[in-house]
């Protein structure tokens, strides 16, 4: 069964940012926050609520899939898209057919950042904030 | 740099607002952090000058593995102490040392003043002197709210400032770190003041793609593992550090009421598990850390009838919890962390300010000064004498609080009461009673805190008092932890970060480090720290003990005067010894 990532216990988040530092580093093999496909960030300072901006592996349509034009993101089984880079141009399309603003853009490499769903930041959260969740193939 | 051979240093003149940037290859062997710092420190010092002179350097510095590594997430600041009157250097947490590290430099250099209240922007290509004449007289927390909404890359971003305290040169001011931390100690807010610079905000989003992933990423997961998996690291994210007020108290080792007792008969109404149950709300992180020890304690308060309440929630520690409670004989949870928040608004170091006030309380009480100078009526235990206080030193408000305002030593120089004044090397002393490293400890280490070479731990870990093997300890904590803050790792990860460790991560991005070579760069730091010490003036035969520490019982028993003492030559002709030795 193909499984998605849920950010289900966000209350929980302590901001360590080590989910970010990990993808980074295993998808993008890169030192840089930047790089990562999940985003932890405060709602209204470091007072606020500990919120994540991550892929909510949408099911049966992607409205990030439809608005590229190259054909870049294909539906990954059971939710959310995978990135073909070498079809992507770099349009920034994608990025703001997502209305959850989890579409992130590398501006070094001139392409989306899409989060594989490969369950990295889960295993290294401490707090279990992050979980893999197990669901039905929709394609 | 990672993965370079210099250190790339950012320096800002805040009088002819101008930058410019040097990669230092000669810094290289400081390795990062307070071997950097104290580098740049000692070239860029004025020794001829005032320490508040707008000339004075203060230096901030990442270490060399910053971010990259679990709980390695602290950044140094150097200076000149406007408190001792010589070393200056205090550590932050937050997210700074990531937002440096990934806007591309390992130390900033400030220098100059600027003629008008300022704040500064970084980002990994832009360096701007902004106007912060509207924000001048706000709070800690008002100044972190503006900056935020004003400057982009939230989430990358880390905002440092100071409160009123900073403005009027209060010597033991501290600086904000992203709301709950701070450059505590020493007086850094003051020095900020002096420069006009109420904040400095941090973008880091540079792409900086990892060299040697597989060696890297293996040490890497083996320490998230250990840091995780492991009781080491647990009771600094359990209940926190205030867990040592129960043991300490228990075991007469807790300052209480200006150290007149080392046991506080409340301990128990202000331990960690009545925190825990009465006011933890939530724990916190810095930037890479995965254990989270930073506690937040929520109280209500009261602030008119008809059932008008509003929450307030600070960040909580062991010291503080000493300083603003045992110290002051304050015995209920929601009143020190009220002290606390008067504290954090006005950018006051909690430590010091506890500790100047136990000296207020009981010179007061022994008519060194009277009420006409100290305005209200400070008693141990009375919190409301205690807020008003505060505030009264953060404004300097008379004759009698500007004088508090520059420390205990100071304050006793002037009124009397030197024997009951609790500092080591004019700094406030921490929250340890515990037997002859407690004194020495702080006494001997290069900037006077607890954390110079943990003197009290090794008063609880050593079996029988051996005054040889207290000051081989101390001396040998003292340039391991010189070391270790070169990195810069945060020391409650220190027995995770063993030599083996250490050197696995360095080698694993790209060093090329035996433990001799690290043993040498701990030794080559602390010399250099002397010698900055030496060209602030300061003689370690002049240092004198307040007399309440052979009056109150330690941890250990009555301790005795001339042991100290005798203690304190041991060390110096240490230091004397090694000093004498060429740089190995």
């Amino acid at each position: 069964m193909p499984k998605v990532l849920r950010a289900v216990g966000m209350n929980k988040c302590i901001g360590c940012f080590t989910c970010m530092l990990a993808c980074a580093g295993v998808n993008h093999r890169n030192h840089s926050i930047s790089k990562s496909a999940i985003r932890v960030r405060t709602s209204g300072g470091l007072q606020g609520k500990f919120v994540s901006v991550v892929c909510l592996a949408c099911k049966d349509e992607r409205a990030c899939a439809e608005a590229c034009p190259s054909g870049a993101l294909e539906k990954r089984p059971g939710g959310g898209v995978i990135l073909k880079k070498e079809r992507c141009i770099g349009c920034r399309k994608c990025e703001s057919a997502c209305i959850v603003s989890a579409v992130h853009f590398d501006e070094d490499e001139n392409k989306p950042i899409i989060c594989k769903h490969c369950g990295v930041c889960a295993k290294f959260c401490p707090h279990e904030c992050l979980e893999m969740e197990e669901t039905t193939n929709d394609l | 740099m990672i993965y370079e051979k210099y250190i790339r240093v950012l320096y800002l003149d805040l009088t002819t607002k101008k930058i410019r940037i040097e990669n230092r290859e000669d810094l290289y062997s400081y390795l990062g952090g307070v071997g950097v710092a104290s580098k740049l420190l000692e070239e860029n010092l004025k020794p001829e000058l005032d320490p508040m002179d707008p000339q004075q350097p203060v230096i901030f510095a990442i270490g060399a593995a910053s971010t990259i590594f679990p709980v390695v997430t602290k950044t140094v600041a150097m200076f000149w102490s406007p408190l001792t009157g010589e070393l200056g250097e205090s550590y932050a947490g937050g997210r700074m040392a990531m937002t440096l590290f990934l806007a591309g430099y390992d130390a900033i250099v400030i220098t100059g003043s600027s003629d008008k209240p300022a704040y500064i922007t970084i980002s990994r290509n832009n360096v701007e002197f902004k106007d912060a004449r509207a924000l001048w007289g706000l709070s800690c927390d008002e100044v972190g709210r503006v900056v935020r909404e004003r400057e982009p890359g939230g989430g990358k971003r880390s905002i440092i400032r100071i409160g009123p305290a900073g403005e009027n040169l209060v010597s033991y001011a501290c600086v904000c770190v992203d709301t709950y931390r701070h450059f505590g100690r020493l007086g850094l807010g003051a020095v900020l003041g002096s420069k006009k610079l109420k904040a400095i905000s941090i973008v880091g989003d540079r792409d900086l793609p990892i060299k040697n992933f597989k060696e890297y990423f293996k040490v890497y997961q083996e320490l998230y593992n250990r840091v995780t998996d492991t009781s080491i690291m647990s009771k600094y994210h359990d209940a926190g550090t205030p867990i040592n007020i129960e043991p300490l108290n228990a075991a007469g080792g807790l300052p209480t009421k200006n150290l007149k007792q080392s046991v506080f008969e409340h301990g128990d109404k202000i331990s960690g598990e009545t925190f825990a149950h009465k006011n933890l709300v939530r724990k916190m992180a810095c930037t890479g850390c995965p254990v989270g020890c930073i506690h937040i304690g929520q109280f209500r308060r009261e602030f008119d009838k008809g059932h008008e309440y509003e929450a307030v929630s600070v960040s909580y520690d062991y010291e503080l919890l000493f300083a603003l409670g045992s110290f002051l004989g304050i015995k209920s949870s929601d009143e020190i962390l009220q002290l606390i928040e008067v504290v954090e608004n006005l950018g006051l170091d909690a430590m010091s300010t506890g500790v100047v006030l136990g000296w207020a309380t009981e010179a007061l009480a022994k008519n060194l000064i009277t009420q006409e100078q100290t305005l209200v009526p400070l008693a141990f235990g009375n919190t409301q004498a205690y807020i008003t206080a505060i505030e009264y030193i953060a404004c300097k408000k008379n004759e009698f609080y500007s004088i508090l305002a520059q420390g205990a030593d100071k304050a006793s120089d002037v009124y009397g009461g030197k024997d009951f004044a609790m500092t080591f090397g004019k700094n406030e002393m921490p929250g340890y009673h515990t037997g002859y490293g407690s004194i020495i400890g702080p006494t001997v280490g290069a900037r006077h805190s607890h954390l110079c070479n943990g003197g009290y731990s090794i008063d609880q870990s050593m079996k029988e008092f051996d005054k040889e093997k207290l000051v081989e300890k101390i001396f040998a904590e003292e340039k391991e932890r010189c070391m270790l803050n070169s990195l810069i790792i945060c020391l409650f990860a220190r027995k995770v970060y063993d030599r083996e460790t250490i050197l696995a991560a360095l080698n694993s991005i790209g060093y090329n480090l035996t433990n001799e070579d690290l043993t040498a760069i701990g030794e080559r730091i602390y010399k250099t720290k002397l010698r900055i010490k030496n060209m602030m003036g300061y003689d370690s035969k002049n240092v004198r003990f307040p007399k309440r520490l052979f009056e109150t019982p330690s941890m250990s028993g009555q301790l005795d005067e001339k042991v100290a003492y005798e203690l304190l030559d041991m060390y110096n002709k240490k230091v004397e010894e090694m000093m004498a030795k060429e740089d190995a």
